[in-house]
């Protein structure tokens, strides 16, 4: 079972602080991977505009870069930051890793005054083409993610081994949200993409535990044909998609990201006030329903912060913080380890109806629960 | 010695051996009670007097001789129309266990005749291929173990219904949600449909026994079962009792049944479950209904409104309808229309190598529910023994394509596929019906299973029995004689109805829990299957495994 931690605080903070805090709950990885998700940037060397999106990956050799170089060239991106990390390449498992790069880019001018949906669209489908073209190659080029304000780190390895290899201490990366995950491999295949967090048009997610239902959800989502849809070469990459399916695709609330996972019964439907709203809701969305056992973390473009849990609840995660800073992760030692001067007391262990959020002002906690009246006022 | 002249000898003479069942019986055991031979449905053993040889002997002289005394005896008959099937009505009533019919191991000559009078084999039951059927060999071997732990079967909870009705995709809900359009009505059921058998078909007690246990499992269990009428419509006060809402309507054919049901249209307390229309069926497809006069009793004939004791074979096709676009825009609609939109209607079919045309017509149709899917295993009450045992298609590959099909396209979860033919044919229910929910179908249906675990059918395989069709019944139900079916305690009926779906209920979570699934029926969940046959692997796309 893989473990997890969520930073989110109003000052920036090294990635190397989630990784320490995931050091307390290096009982629960077995050192298959790390994946690191940063949100709200600042780079020491450069005055990050955050409207310019990031691009982040892995170029396995000069050749790959190269070729990335041109194509972003021909689409019409202008490099405007490229940081370079201190490596330390003896501490990487892997020898086939060129360069790790984090490039802030200016959008190409046609889609200056775009709506923010397009200019997403136009993300999406450019991570998507340099994921091909590295696949087309060997898989000589690995991309994560390219999106405004967003930044993420993946490689396979003991999680502070891969800090120290690319000297995350040295405070020239620093961001307002972090999310990592130390990996236990499980059933599938040490892969760079299984690697957690998973991401597209800004929203991600990472899961502890293993997704029993992965099978049919895939199937389902593969057949939308949805630009972005692909991939699961983890079976915990389908919660990220089902979250940017709910709140993108059918534009709903955060809400009711819940009540598709794990919708309540007919019996609890029965007494709900939008009860009919959501047994049809269920029923459309029943491929859908995970079954456990997980406890999903995520964030959202605008730095919301969230942790929903599987019905039966059979993976841990804790909440805890105070005004300004608070910690998701799955055992209370990680929350300790990142945010220590809160108090414990407050910290609160969802139950299954709960969805716990870290709205982007960070003064309190939202718990919300699925018995509660849906934030839906046009289909309610 | 006798001259062989004055034997009666014809190509159809036939002896024991020659017959499929022998009965078996123990003169020093027998009291001549007689119950055997009136018991008898097929009159295949009769009471008869013999010669017995005694030998004279005169002690005065050294002459010897015989002398003869009759008794009364059993004997067997071996004509066809009173060959043994088996039924072993006669060893049930036998107070001294001193007959019972065993099966010829030698060969069944009988098969030659049974053609008399140019009339081929008819009879009830299923195909007749034993052994394990492919759904029987499927394992479900995807194991929560460490990585993800089990689920405690007994002490979770489980939601174990399924979907029955037209499932809007996400966008299309919410928009008609917002904007005021027409929900297409969905049922939440338990996945195994007690499958179309007809009052007709059915005694009276076998079928208002199940429909009692049905209100049973549903009103009192929590078991959201559901079964289906068959063609033949329903008795009137059904019609107009609450229960309507358990009761899958069929349509079929020879639309036998529905001057009742519509005349009841306006006095309906509820609506029904579904409304099933029958295009085809897995035990005799391209073939209609077929209720041979033995069983179009006076009721039979008041709720078809035909006369009595004539045959009624429905046609093959609904004859208003000569392609699949009037069969499913026509039909669909007009039964969707007559129940107000509020009630899922679904073709079934026969399984064929065309049901996934037919299945992209209903994806098209917005007003179709479902598609049920009959494979060559499925039983009937009557139909041409060739038409059993020979034609049709098996019902996993044609629901596995089928859904995958579905899987593309996106919409696996907008028309429910429902599938039915052979499910529990050697007993395993819950495993077959799970392979089947895996391999794609949101349910299946189950008739001959119900027949024999609820009314202790005695057809099997091996050609036992199988007489539905001519109402001689030996337990009462599927006659249509109140002398057989007044056998079939409706009380006790019922009572087996429950007991199956509870067991059923309980089985299906001892698969599910395994596979850490809890929360909703595992439909599709293809990766939890394997089979040690590298062809049906192949053609299933599941694990081969051995």
């Amino acid at each position: 079972m893989c473990r997890l931690a969520l930073k989110t605080a109003n000052e920036p903070f090294s990635p190397y602080e989630v990784i320490q805090a995931m050091e307390a709950m290096q009982e629960g990885y077995d050192g298959s991977g790390l994946g690191l998700l940063l949100r709200g940037m600042e780079f020491e060397d450069f005055k990050y505009n955050p409207r310019f999106p990031i691009l982040s990956g892995i170029a396995h050799s000069k050749k790959a870069e190269q070729r990335m170089d041109e194509f972003m060239d021909e689409r019409g991106y202008e490099l405007k930051y490229d940081h370079r990390f201190t490596m330390r390449p003896e501490l990487i498992e892997a020898k086939d890793r060129y360069r790790y790069f984090l490039r802030a880019y200016r959008m190409p001018v046609e889609f200056k005054d775009k709506p923010q949906e397009e200019r997403e669209r136009e993300l999406l489908l450019t991570r998507l083409a340099l994921r091909k073209l590295g696949e087309d190659n060997n898989n000589d080029l690995t991309v994560f993610s390219f999106y405004p304000d967003v930044a993420m780190i993946k490689e396979v390895g003991w999680p502070l081994e891969i800090g120290n290899a690319l000297s995350l201490w040295d405070g020239q990366i620093k961001s307002r949200v972090c999310m990592a995950q130390g990996r236990q491999n499980t059933n599938y295949g040490i892969n760079l993409y299984a690697c957690h967090p998973f991401f597209i048009e800004g929203i991600a997610t990472m899961t502890n535990g293993e997704n029993t239902a992965f099978v049919p959800i895939k199937d389902w989502l593969l057949g939308k044909n949805i630009p972005g849809y692909i991939g699961y070469q983890s079976d915990s990459e389908v919660f990220a998609h089902i979250l940017h399916y709910t709140l993108k695709q059918l534009k709903l609330p955060l809400e009711a990201y819940k009540h598709i996972i794990t919708p309540l019964s007919s019996k609890e439907l029965e007494k709900h006030p939008q009860g009919e709203f959501l047994k049809g809701l269920r029923n459309v969305c029943r491929r859908l329903v995970i079954d456990g056992p997980n406890a999903v973390i995520g964030t959202l473009p605008d730095e919301t912060c969230m942790l929903v849990m599987d019905q039966k609840k059979l993976r841990p995660a804790t909440v805890g913080g105070r005004d300004g800073a608070w910690a998701i992760a799955s055992e209370i030692c990680g929350v300790d380890a990142l945010v220590p001067d809160r108090d414990p007391s407050l910290d609160f262990q969802p139950m299954r109806e709960h969805t716990v959020i870290i709205p982007p002002h960070r003064k309190e906690l939202t718990i919300w629960s699925q018995h509660n009246q849906l934030p839906l006022p046009q289909a309610a | 010695m006798v001259s062989t002249q004055s034997v009666t000898v014809t190509p159809s003479s036939l002896s024991y051996t020659d017959l499929q069942w022998i009965i078996q019986h123990r003169e020093d055991r027998c009291t001549l009670c007689g119950k055997c031979t009136a018991i008898c449905p097929k009159g295949a053993i009769h009471l008869t007097y013999r010669r017995q040889r005694v030998p004279r002997v005169d002690v005065l002289s050294k002459k010897r001789g015989s002398d003869y005394k009759t008794f009364v005896g059993i004997r067997q008959r071996t004509k066809m129309a009173n060959a043994c099937i088996g039924c072993s009505m006669c060893s049930m009533v036998c107070p001294n266990e001193a007959i019972t019919p065993v099966p010829n191991s030698n060969e069944n000559r009988s098969v030659f005749f049974n053609n008399q009078k140019g009339e081929p084999n008819k009879r009830g039951g299923r195909r007749n291929v034993e052994g394990p059927t492919l759904l029987d060999r499927i394992m479900f071997d995807r194991i929560s173990m460490l990585t993800d732990p089990a689920l405690d079967a007994g002490r979770h909870e489980f939601n174990v219904t399924t979907t029955l009705g037209r499932v809007l995709s996400p966008e299309d809900f919410l928009d008609r949600t917002i904007n005021g359009g027409w929900i297409p009505p969905t049922r939440e059921i338990f996945p195994f449909v007690i499958g179309s058998m007809s009052f007709g078909a059915l005694s009276p007690n076998m079928w208002l026994g199940m429909l009692q246990g049905v209100a049973y499992c549903n009103e009192v269990l929590g078991i959201p079962v559901v079964m289906c009428t068959g063609e033949g419509g329903c008795p009137p006060w059904v019609l107009r009792s609450p229960y309507l809402k358990y009761i899958i309507l069929q349509i079929a054919s020879g639309y036998f049944g529905w001057d009742e049901i519509i005349r009841a249209i306006p006095e309906m307390q509820c609506m029904p479950a579904a409304i099933e229309i029958k295009y085809g069926q897995g035990a005799k497809p391209g073939d209609g209904g077929l209720l041979m006069w033995y069983k179009v009793s006076k009721l039979i004939a008041r709720l078809r409104g035909v006369p009595e004791a004539v045959d009624l074979p429905s046609p093959p096709v609904h004859q208003t309808l000569y392609s699949i676009e009037e069969s499913v825009m026509k039909m669909v609609q007009t039964l969707s229309t007559a129940f107000e939109h509020k009630v899922p209607v679904y073709p079934k079919i026969s399984a064929s190598t065309s049901a996934k045309s037919v299945l992209n017509n209903l994806v098209r149709n917005p007003y179709a529910a479902g598609l049920m899917i009959d494979g060559i295993d499925g039983g009937t009450g009557a139909a041409y023994n060739v038409s059993m045992d020979a034609t049709g298609h098996p019902v996993a590959s044609c629901v596995r394509e089928c859904y995958l099909d579905l899987a593309a396209q996106g919409k696996q979860n907008e028309i429910p596929i429902f599938a039915a033919g052979g499910i529990g044919k050697n007993g395993n229910v819950a495993q077959n019906g799970m392979a089947l929910v895996m391999l794609g179908a949101s349910g299946v249906h189950i008739g001959k299973y119900i027949m024999q675990a609820v009314g202790g059918c005695l057809g099997n395989e091996k050609n036992r029995c199988n007489v539905c069709n001519t109402g001689i019944c030996p337990k009462g139900i599927t006659s249509q004689s109140p002398k057989l079916y007044r056998r079939l305690d409706p009380d006790k009926v019922a009572e087996r109805v429950a007991d199956v779906y509870m067991s059923i209920n309980t089985e299906v979570k001892k698969i599910m829990a395994p596979l850490g699934r809890s929360q909703c029926l595992p439909v599709g969940m293809s990766d939890a299957l394997g089979i040690a046959d590298k062809a049906a692997a192949e053609r299933l796309q599941i694990k081969y495994v051995c």
